[in-house]
């Protein structure tokens, strides 16, 4: 029986993995598209939001099947064209981290657009004053305080990603649902066991809201805050 | 690509029959959801204290755990229970947890209403104090300012974001899926792969058809706001 709790436990891992993976790609990404939706060529506008409108209609399942089986698919063709005989398997980490990568990427780019906006062009132009270059102006101005505009909507985006996690289960990647599935099939006692894996979850999601909340204090220090009566 | 395979009469209307299924699983989880989310959100919001710690609990946990987790959890689990396989084949209420259709219905709502009663409590904090001041003057009680003042001013404050919460459900019924023997969208596009062997085909068409239907729904939600949000639009000089 504790065998089992183990490995769900360790299965947590596997699921942390693919979050934070799946995490660097989104932000990666989601940095890349908003600054494309912000440029001023009118071709990279299109595309970039093209991609998040698209991303955001598509169910995660469905985008993770299609990569999982299509890309296997996909690739073996291309194997076969190029006159080898071997089949291989796309790994399901890879194709699970790639999907929700791709897809939170679309979500944080949303964030990402709102916070750049959100700093008061004078920011920018004052910066230009002052001589320094785009580089700078990014790092020095805009990405300090996009920081504390785009909190709320990339710790909305990191727990609904850390949740969205238990899809790769149906992939066949050993994740704690996967692992709680088959501990549940072992024993034929699934309440307990998914209720464990439940639990972790809530773990994450409660561990990721505290230190969200910590960074947030941290990044609106000096800021008013209007309190209603 | 073989596109003719996916327009095939057969497979065109085993993927109409999952569109029927997920639409179905989608407004009959947003009905009961709805409904729920309306008292919880009235339970966050009032001075009973117990209640809204109870219903505050509720929010945490299944906003805190996955949907498929949740959805296993009615569907498998509760059959473990002693207390219900005793019941299930007999006694009223308990036989529907033998329904697939019923457990993902009943996960869906449960989850939504979390959701949606966080939202729409908030709204209601939100609400100016001077309206609910002026209804005091009036001399309403504190259901009539809540029925004819708070309650309406909420609604129309939390339709930007119940959209969001709608499309994100629309996607989320494709968890509906791993229940087995309902056929909803994604599972349509399932067996037509695993028959065909055509993964791009089966997924990609599947794809367009939540595509076409979320944006449907944003549609249909940018014109609610444009009729009930109409006050809240900055005036426009040319009237």
């Amino acid at each position: 029986m504790s065998g089992y709790y183990f490995s769900i436990l360790q299965g947590s891992l596997v699921s942390a993995a693919v979050a934070l993976t799946s995490l660097a790609i989104a932000v990666a990404l989601g940095l890349l598209t908003a600054a494309a939706r912000l440029s001023k060529n009118r071709t990279s506008v299109y595309v970039a939001t093209a991609y998040a409108t698209v991303m955001r209609g598509i169910p995660e399942l469905v985008l993770m099947l299609l990569v999982f089986y299509g890309g296997t698919m996909g690739l073996n063709q291309l194997l076969q064209m190029m006159g080898s005989s071997t089949s291989v398997d796309i790994n399901p980490f890879l194709a699970g981290v790639f999907t929700l990568g791709v897809i939170y990427g679309a979500y944080m780019s949303e964030t990402f657009r709102g916070a750049i906006l959100a700093i008061p062009a004078g920011q920018a132009e004052a910066a230009q004053a002052f001589g320094m270059s785009r580089r700078q102006i990014f790092f020095r101005i805009i990405l300090p305080q996009m920081v504390r505009y785009a909190l709320p909507g990339f710790s909305n985006n990191w727990l609904v990603l850390i949740k969205a996690t238990a899809l790769v289960s149906l992939i066949g990647l050993h994740d704690m649902t996967y692992l709680a599935k088959q501990a549940s099939a072992a024993t034929r006692q699934p309440f307990v066991f998914l209720l464990f894996t439940g639990l972790l979850f809530l773990v994450f999601t409660s561990l990721s809201l505290w230190g969200l909340r910590k960074l947030n204090d941290k990044y609106s220090l000096g800021t008013r805050q209007v309190v209603l009566l | 690509m073989k596109w003719d395979v996916i327009f095939q009469a057969e497979n065109l209307a085993l993927y109409g029959e999952g569109v029927v299924t997920t639409l179905g699983l989608l407004f009959s989880s947003l009905l009961v959801g709805g409904v729920l989310a309306l008292f919880m959100a009235i339970a966050l919001t009032e001075r009973w204290k117990w209640l809204r710690l109870l219903v505050g609990a509720y929010t945490y946990v299944f906003r805190g755990t996955p949907l498929l987790i949740q959805v296993y959890l009615i569907y498998y689990g509760l059959g473990q229970l002693e207390w219900i396989q005793a019941r299930w084949d007999e006694v009223w209420p308990w036989t529907y947890f033998k329904d697939p259709a019923f457990c993902a219905v009943l996960a869906l709502s449960l989850n939504t209403a979390a959701y949606t009663a966080e939202m729409l409590a908030g709204a209601i904090r939100e609400t100016n104090p001077g309206e609910i001041e002026a209804a005091q003057a009036f001399g309403m009680n504190h259901w009539q300012v809540m029925w004819s003042v708070t309650l309406p001013s909420a609604f129309r404050r939390t339709l930007p974001a119940y959209g969001n919460e709608v499309i994100m459900m629309l996607q989320t019924t494709s968890l509906a899926s791993a229940v087995p023997s309902l056929i909803d969208l994604t599972s349509a596009a399932s067996r037509v792969y695993a028959k065909f062997y055509l993964p791009f085909e089966a997924y990609l068409f599947a794809g367009l058809m939540y595509l076409l239907m979320t944006f449907a729904l944003s549609g249909m939600f940018k014109l609610l706001e444009r009729r009930y949000l109409a006050f809240l639009a900055p005036r426009s000089s040319n009237v």
